[in-house]
């Protein structure tokens, strides 16, 4: 097995081509038995490697060709495969199988079928390329990679214009991380000599000591990167919008995979990151700045697929919090448990706007509970694990999340006390969408049940992101392992009671109605607070003020060619004279013999004025 | 060179005389015969102010261009009232705006 690892990205891959080329001559039926065959048989066979790396422990490093060869940069298409790189594959092509199956369903009427999944199937082959890359160039082909799928599947619905604008916007906003990522490459190959990712991080181990500014600058233009790709703060805009695509795309894309190749990009390049503490710090700070400000937003949200799009963004912000404070191994824990629940969140939400006739508004939603039994289920089960509510997947891996930040020196409390606040306001959104979704009165009738190829995934899923907190992650050959300690009991129990409460407080407000907070949201702060929360916190207006606009006025200002107005001025002057002298061009001899006369005289009285001095 | 001295102003007044009305002929007329005619008046002006001005300053120079020009006028003649008779042929008048074939 070790020796062919590279089957797994190409399957899909050879999929997606032939879908491509091929797919407007098959039938429906074919088009997702290749789509969901080709990514299920990369799960098959990851299954198979990981039942091989659970045995002999054994890291493979596998190198297939050398892409280029340049004056001594010769970065190969080769790949590395440790525990870190297994959970990604399983999480990738087996979270992606699930979401492909729950896609032959909600798709089947769409008449892009086998585009969708060509589409679909070319996602998962840059994203394992992405993870198994050796080098950080070809991971930066797989990053881009993903980056072009995401944006061809958000834009998937193209007749209309405003998803056409959210597939840009996702695309151009990612584009400005890329770009101080790839300037990040280029800094470490310029250093380093090397961009092999193992090589490198001895090699800078051996040049640099703890906190040189070189590996900070090239560890902050990384965190960029991974900024934009991860929806962080300050480049987050574009996840909410980038909605506008099928719903299993955001679940695989927006939610389970890509989102979190940031985090993984931290993750595999942790051993530059420890030499750069205030880079970590950076991060942590990003991390726990962006789940507050996305939470708070998730709490005002009424379109179901932006709470979960404003949730995956904390989420996110809890990884990288993670990722700040050195507790590498709960980060991909967090990223791993994440994948599962708001995959299954995602999926669910896809079921009920698959038989509710595309509605998105939760509030026109309600009574669920009884019409959907399956989609209410996942919905439990996945909001429970989102919320962190103990025995959930979700609760191990936030938990030791906080517990390792607030053992950190001096910031280590604070950021607890921000994490267990950002820790209530998921559970109370979360839960807030559960009860007036699936409770209280109905007022859309749903118009048909999920089908089998929807209930699978969603039930598959629910065993995962329940059970998915007892999984041990082989990843502790990876990261640096930490001294072990543990913070006082006090802390784990507030830790554990936290979302609790958050639960109750949702239930209060939104299923018993004991709590009455229109007052609260009608008054004046009330209101404009919640408008405030609702857009973003005004992010997107800032940006538009400050990039948008500016640009299109410039773009404007240019579009009538300023520079070329003084080519044009010479035309014109060319233009007059030539009218002027084309008049004179009449084609009548007389006139010619006259004008040579009046010429004549001209220059004998000027010749005769001029010489009388002289004579 | 006594009895009639006229002094060389008079015949270079009657000389642009003439050498303006060759070219005022040239300008208004519009039968070719007309404006051959013209010219020759024109050479000939051209022609007197030579044969004045190498008796002023008693040079032979002045009748030498003279005997040129005359038979650049008789050269001239002969071409132009080949190509008068050419014109009659082929257009039927002697009108020269008629036979005017440039577009303007």
């Amino acid at each position: 097995m070790s020796e062919t690892i590279w089957i797994i990205p190409l399957i899909p891959l050879l999929s997606s081509v032939t879908l491509m080329l091929f797919g407007s001559r098959f039938k429906v039926s074919q088009i997702g038995a290749l789509g969901v065959g080709s990514v299920g048989m990369a799960a098959l066979l990851t299954l198979l490697l990981a039942a091989e790396f659970m045995q002999n422990q054994q890291v493979i490093q596998l190198s297939l060709w050398t892409w280029m060869e340049v004056a001594g940069f010769a970065p190969g298409i080769s790949f590395y495969f440790d525990g870190l790189t297994l959970v990604m594959m399983s999480v990738i092509t087996g979270v992606g199988f699930l979401i492909h199956l729950f896609s032959t369903e909600f798709m089947e009427k769409d008449p892009s079928y086998a585009r969708y999944f060509a589409y679909l199937n070319m996602f998962v082959a840059a994203m394992l390329v992405l993870v198994m890359a050796d080098n950080l160039l070809l991971l930066y082909l797989g990053w881009e990679g993903v980056g072009v799928c995401s944006y061809l599947l958000v834009g998937f619905w193209y007749q209309h214009n405003a998803n056409g604008h959210a597939a840009r916007k996702a695309f151009m906003v990612t584009r400005i991380g890329d770009t101080a990522m790839a300037l990040g490459l280029l800094l470490l190959f310029t250093e380093l000599g090397t961009l092999d990712i193992q090589t490198m991080v001895g090699e800078a181990n051996q040049t640099w000591q703890v906190g040189d500014t070189v590996p900070l600058v090239a560890c902050l233009l990384l965190v960029c990167g991974a900024v934009g790709k991860s929806a962080q703060l300050p480049l987050h805009t574009w996840l909410p919008d980038a909605m506008a695509g099928p719903t299993p795309v955001s679940a695989l894309i927006h939610a389970a995979t890509m989102v979190t190749a940031g985090v993984y990009l931290i993750a595999r390049t942790h051993g530059l990151f420890l030499l750069a503490p205030t880079a970590m710090t950076v991060v942590a700070v990003i991390g726990i700045t962006t789940s507050l400000m996305a939470a708070f937003t998730a709490l005002m949200q009424t379109d179901i697929k932006r709470i979960l799009a404003y949730s995956t963004i904390s989420q996110i912000g809890y990884m990288f919090l993670a990722l700040g404070v050195g507790a590498w191994s709960a980060g991909i824990f967090h990223l791993m448990t994440h994948a599962f629940f708001k995959a299954l969140l995602f999926l669910g939400s896809g079921a009920i706007i698959h038989c509710l006739h595309h509605e998105h508004n939760i509030f026109k939603m309600g009574g669920l509970r009884t019409r959907m039994p399956v989609t209410f289920w996942s919905f439990m089960i996945g909001s429970a694990a989102l919320a962190a509510l103990p025995m959930t997947s979700g609760f191990f891996s936030k938990d030791q999340i906080l517990l390792q930040a607030y053992q950190l020196p001096d910031i280590g409390p604070g950021l607890w006390m921000a994490g267990l606040l950002g820790a209530l306001l998921t559970a109370i959104y979360s839960f807030r969408l559960v009860f007036v979704v699936f409770f209280g009165k109905a007022n859309t009738e749903p118009d048909k049940d999920t089908g089998w190829r929807m209930a699978v995934p969603l039930s598959v899923l629910c065993f995962l992101a329940m059970v998915g907190g007892w999984f041990m992650i082989p990843v502790t050959e990876v990261f640096p392992v930490g001294d072990g300690s543990h913070p006082a009991h006090w802390v784990e129990y507030v830790s554990i009671s936290v979302p609790i409460f958050g639960v109750l407080i949702a239930y209060l407000i939104f299923y018993s109605g004991r709590l009455k907070i229109d007052g609260l949201a009608n008054s004046g702060l009330g209101k404009s607070l919640g408008q405030f929360w609702l857009s973003g916190w005004g992010i997107d207006w800032l940006y538009d003020r400050l990039f948008v606009r500016p640009y299109y006025g410039l773009a404007n200002l240019l579009k009538g060619e300023p520079v070329d107005a003084i080519y044009g001025l010479i035309v014109a002057l060319n233009q007059t004279f030539n009218h002027w002298l084309s008049v004179a061009q009449s084609g009548r001899m007389r006139w010619y013999l006259a004008s040579m006369v009046a010429g004549l005289i001209l220059v004998i009285t000027l010749a005769a004025n001029l010489s009388e001095g002289v004579l | 060179m006594d009895g009639l001295n006229i002094p060389l102003n008079h015949i270079l007044l009657v000389s642009s005389l003439l050498f303006s009305i060759g070219m005022l002929g040239l300008m208004i007329r519009r039968n070719i015969i007309f404006i051959l005619m013209s010219l020759e008046v024109m050479l000939n002006a051209a022609a007197l102010a030579f044969v004045a001005a190498g008796a002023h300053w008693g040079q032979p120079d002045g009748q030498v261009v003279f005997m040129l020009i005359l038979t650049v006028a008789a050269a001239e003649v002969a071409v132009g009232l080949g190509l008068v008779l050419q014109v009659q042929k082929r257009f039927k008048t002697l009108d020269m705006d008629r036979a005017n074939r440039m577009q303007g």
